[in-house]
């Protein structure tokens, strides 16, 4: 096992139960020896959920995640794209979609293998998107869901909390999407435009990691591995 | 004359020894011809019994009515408090003439049951506040309830008009002119730069309201403490003067100590205390504080217990208090318009003078005092500059107006432009921002069957169902406090304890548990922070770790500033001045420059590795900070390598590691950086995104309250954030990005006054190439590293913070 590497695109290489992979300053994981590209909690349509109850969010954030996803797409020509669930933000979501954003998952399926794990927001997956559903998906020692699961759960890579990370520095803080790791398990950020961000710090985390995680910090351009010391909490 | 007075009235003036005033004659005249009309008086002229004299009389003189009768008179004050002391000072008169004249306040605070009961049976005298006239407006029952409106009072006008609150109360108005159009409007004023702007707010445009004025007080008598130590260089504490300050407090029956900025208010509580031999009862007053702590100050004030309290602008407007006799203002009063309201707090009578004592805290500040002295004497306001309405206001405003009655948007529109405000506001302008109620007003109409205002085939907008109406009164108001958190006193794990006030969350973010720091004149230990309260304990340290912030956080008035300026110019007037500001005035002449009125001093000289910039705009904090990031921007360009900035009213200090003497100053000081360089820097700036939360939650597009869930202020920073890039990526001239420019412009920036600095220094910039920090700029030198501000980018917090990847791979 080796220990974390810096790569050239911004990116920051660990190992997580001795499968070697790439956080992405994206909030994607590359599994290079997989050509496998993971994003989660995509949260597609959640502008338009919210204007259907009367609050009128800018209906951009659909083609914002996929453009995101595009560059990425674009950057690094994956085989297969896994999406770890809550990619649509409720069931409703694909009746809303605008067609020119429909339109753009297609395109994206239509040169590779696309894999929805479901998630808590999307049971039930996708019904006229492309791709095919699944619950898990099991690559060399990992196994990817949507929903970490408490206690140990060597090779897990989940999403669904959101972890973000909150950084001290002189004068003020920032607060960032992150990932974290403590090398046996990894939850991943949301990657979707509109999607918050729980506090690193939060309770709901602690079942999930036998000593404090590493969080992978998403800056501008490049991942910053930050410890648990410095993190802060919301408060 | 006295004949508009009725007999019962007559009477009640000679059963209380007095003689009416010619302006409250004046008052009763325009109201009989049912005037629009604007009362400008000081403080102590019976200024608001002026103004519901003509009520009072009209209610009295009406014929008893056959069924209830809805509200005559509604009295819209900016300050909770001041409603409810009107309504109190009202029912002394009425009760006296023995009028059937029912009064009431209604405020956030009123008690549901209480405002039920007076929607079911209305006042006769309404006393509120501009928020709930907002409330009412989008309350289905409005028309009804304000069908025998006969007068609106406004009080304090001056101190609303400019703000978004007054574009709210504006608009507010224009809504209720349509509800009741024979009500007519009296505005309560103090003495203004531009009386003829106020008559044209308080009007519904394009009518301009009667002027009256009321007999000039007597002047105030001001003085500039020159104390027996030398004046400070630096500072903003006014520390040195505080034993003086002590016994000047001694002389008066009560005193009233003014500072610019809560921090300094705690400061020089703690410090006068510290002195208190003597415990006279000295209070402190400002706007971090609980409500309730705040109102047994009042309460204290009003019996007369007091005699100090130190308070901020939280008590520039107010409850009458007959027995404060002195006014203190803690280092400069920023302005001369708000030093002369300050003044008027002391004395309510209008023969005697008013006493004030101003207390500079350093030498510019000296010079400033000595500026707003004379320009007080002289009777020289600060201008304001016209305002043109904000346009979330309206959109909060239409969205209220059609949850009240279903509206055309023609009707909308001639109500708009009908509020002094908006006088000027395009057609197209406003059916954009209506199309943002209905729909968001977004390039991509996916929408289109979301709207929360729907268009009925009878060409009348009214709102999408009673649940989207419910949600838009929880959300009512102007004033954003986002980014506050709850002080509360720790007791066990769970907290819960005592609420002490109200703390912004920037002050608590630099906080680190175990520090301490003063609030409410107790030295308190911050212990962490759950939900929305910051927690903390009492400490036993005298001596709070965390110092006081003690920038001001009003910049000085452009006005002020050019009689500084002035001032230092006319040598022949530094005999006015105490002799260490002279021999320091001298010092400068003597070793760099003193410049003239309208030159651009610029000092360059080296100090330790570094290289520093001092130049002397005097045109106010904030215009300087602007001007700093853009200059630091240039000089980045330009390779000099800046390190860093620091502000205050009067001067800019910029570092960096190469030496600056040899730059094309024009060309550095060049009105074009207003534009592209202010645009490229405004897109990343976290102001921009603060100022875009509170247009949202302004306008509408992100809620503060939920039914049954309250946001609190950070989730909503996260989220507005996200939107904002979002926004500002895919539909970059979107309305509400265009309206936080707008403030940015307006408010934070001064890109008006910035604006004119740099016209007027074309041509008048005198370098200065010196050996060694100059007179002048010494007091800059000292703020360095109190206060820093950066300009780069919050990545470089995550550089700092991050770990090397080889050590935690060992570790």
């Amino acid at each position: 096992m080796s220990g974390p590497v810096r790569l050239e695109d911004g990116a920051v290489q660990v190992s997580v139960q001795g499968v070697s992979l790439a956080l992405r300053p994206s909030g994607a994981v590359w599994l290079a020896a997989h050509q496998t590209l993971v994003v989660a909690d995509l949260h597609l349509e959640k502008g338009s959920a919210y204007a259907a109850r009367g609050q009128m969010l800018p209906p951009y954030d659909t083609r914002e995640t996929l453009s995101r996803l595009g560059r990425e797409v674009a950057a690094l020509a994956p085989r297969r794209v896994i999406f770890l669930g809550d990619t649509l933000h409720d069931r409703r979501a694909e009746a809303r979609i605008a067609p020119e954003d429909a339109q753009a998952v297609s395109a994206l399926a239509a040169g590779l293998d696309l894999v929805w794990v479901v998630g808590n927001h999307d049971a039930d997956g996708p019904v006229k998107l492309p791709g095919r559903c699944v619950q898990t998906v099991g690559l060399e020692a990992l196994i990817l869901r949507h929903e970490p699961q408490s206690g140990a759960q060597p090779g897990e890579v989940a999403g669904h909390l959101h972890p973000c990370a909150k950084v001290k520095g002189r004068g003020r803080s920032v607060r960032r999407r992150c990932f974290a790791t403590d090398g046996t398990r990894l939850v991943l950020p949301a990657f979707g435009a509109y999607a918050g961000g729980l506090n690193l710090k939060d309770a709901a985390f602690k079942p999930l990691f036998a000593k404090p995680p590493l969080a992978g910090v998403l800056g501008k351009d490049q991942v910053h591995l930050i410890a648990w010391n410095q993190l802060l909490s919301d408060g | 004359m006295l004949t508009v007075l009725p007999a019962r009235f007559q009477a009640w003036f000679a059963q209380k020894g007095w003689t009416p005033r010619a302006h409250q004659l004046a008052m009763i005249a325009r109201a009989r011809n049912g005037r629009h009309t604007l009362l400008i008086a000081p403080t102590g002229g019976g200024k608001t019994l002026a103004g519901f004299l003509p009520s009072l009389i009209d209610l009295d003189e009406r014929p008893k009515p056959n069924t209830p009768r809805g509200v005559h008179t509604l009295y819209i004050s900016p300050l909770k408090a001041l409603a409810v002391d009107v309504a109190r000072n009202l029912i002394t008169p009425i009760e006296e003439m023995g009028l059937r004249v029912r009064v009431e306040s209604r405020t956030g605070d009123t008690s549901l049951a209480k405002r039920q009961r007076q929607k079911a049976s209305p006042p006769d005298i309404l006393l509120t506040t501009p928020e709930q006239l907002a409330l009412f407006c989008a309350w289905e029952g409005a028309r009804a309830y304000f069908a025998d409106l006969q007068c609106v009072i406004i009080d304090e006008v001056h101190a609303l008009r400019g703000s978004k609150r007054g574009d709210l109360l504006s608009l507010g108005l224009a809504r209720l002119h349509s509800l009741a159009p024979q009500a007519r409007r009296v505005g309560l004023s103090a003495t203004v730069a531009d009386p003829d702007d106020l008559r044209r707010w308080i009007a519904p445009a394009p009518e301009v309201a009667d002027l009256v004025l009321g007999e000039a007080g007597a002047a105030p008598e001001i003085e500039v403490l020159l104390s027996d130590e030398r004046v400070p260089w630096a500072g903003h504490t006014a520390q040195h003067a505080m034993a003086e300050v002590y016994e000047t407090i001694k002389t008066a029956s009560t005193a009233l100590v003014f500072v610019n900025t809560r921090w300094q208010a705690e400061f020089a509580f703690q410090a006068l205390w510290r002195l208190n031999e003597d415990n006279l009862p000295i209070a402190l007053h400002h706007g971090s504080l609980a409500p309730e702590q705040r109102r047994k100050v009042e309460a204290a004030m009003t019996r007369g217990e007091l005699r100090a309290v130190v308070c901020t602008s939280t008590l520039d407007l107010g409850i009458d208090w007959g027995a404060v006799d002195l006014v203190i203002q803690l280092a400069a009063p920023k302005g001369s318009s708000r030093l002369v309201q300050r003044i008027g707090r002391a004395n309510h009578r209008l023969d005697e003078a008013s006493r004030a004592i101003l207390v500079p805290a350093n030498r510019f500040e000296m010079l400033e005092c000595q500026a707003a002295r004379e320009a007080v004497a002289a009777g020289a306001m600060d201008g304001e500059a016209r305002r043109t309405g904000a346009l979330d206001v309206l959109a909060q405003h239409l969205m209220g107006a059609v949850c009240g009655e279903a509206l055309s948007s023609d009707a909308l529109f001639e109500e708009t432009i009908s509020a002094a405000p908006y006088q000027d506001l395009s057609r197209e302008a406003f059916d954009g921002v209506l199309n943002f109620v209905a729909t968001g007003g977004y390039a991509l109409r996916t929408y289109d069957q979301f709207h929360r205002i729907v268009l009925g085939q009878d060409g009348l907008w009214r709102a999408r169902n009673a649940q989207t109406a419910l949600r838009h009164r929880l959300n009512v108001g102007a004033i954003v406090t986002g980014g506050t958190l709850t002080l509360r006193v720790s007791s066990g794990r769970h907290g819960g304890g005592r609420k002490l006030g109200e703390v912004e969350e920037w002050y608590v973010e630099q906080l680190t548990p175990g520090d301490t720091f003063l609030f409410g004149g107790q030295v308190w230990r911050f212990e962490g922070v759950s939900g929305n309260d910051a927690r903390v304990t009492r400490s036993s340290d005298t001596q709070p770790k965390i110092p006081s912030w003690g920038g001001a956080r009003f910049a000085m008035s452009s006005h002020l500033a050019g009689r500084v300026r002035a001032m230092i110019m006319d040598q022949a007037a530094w005999s006015k001045l105490p002799t260490d500001v002279q021999d320091w005035l001298g010092a400068q002449k003597a070793y760099s420059a003193i410049p003239a009125a309208d030159e651009l001093l610029v000092e360059t000289f080296p100090r330790g590795k570094k290289h520093y910039l001092v130049c002397y705009p005097f045109e106010g904090r904030l215009a300087h900070t602007t001007l700093a990031m853009l200059l630091t921007r240039r000089l980045d360009r330009l390779g000099v390598g800046p390190l860093g900035f620091v502000c205050n009213d009067y001067t800019l200090c910029i570092w960096a590691l190469e030496p600056m003497d040899g730059l094309d100053l024009d060309a550095l000081f060049q009105q074009d950086m207003l534009g592209d360089d202010l645009e490229a820097w405004l897109d990343d700036s976290v102001m921009m995104k603060r100022l875009f939360r509170q247009c949202a939650l302004i306008s509408g597009l992100i809620e503060r309250r939920f039914p049954g869930l309250e946001k609190s202020g950070r989730q909503v920073t996260f989220s507005s954030d996200l939107i904002y890039d979002v926004l500002r990526r895919h539909q970059p001239d979107h309305f509400l990005l265009s309206c936080a420019r707008a403030d940015a412009a307006s408010s934070l920036l001064d890109i008006e006054r910035l604006g004119q600095l740099l016209a007027r220094i074309i041509g008048h910039i005198r370098p200065k190439a010196l050996g060694r920090v100059s007179p002048f700029a010494v007091p800059i030198m000292m703020e360095i590293g109190r206060e820093t501000v950066t300009g780069t980018a919050s990545d470089d917090i995550l550089e700092e913070a991050g770990i090397d990847l080889i050590a935690e791979a060992m570790a």
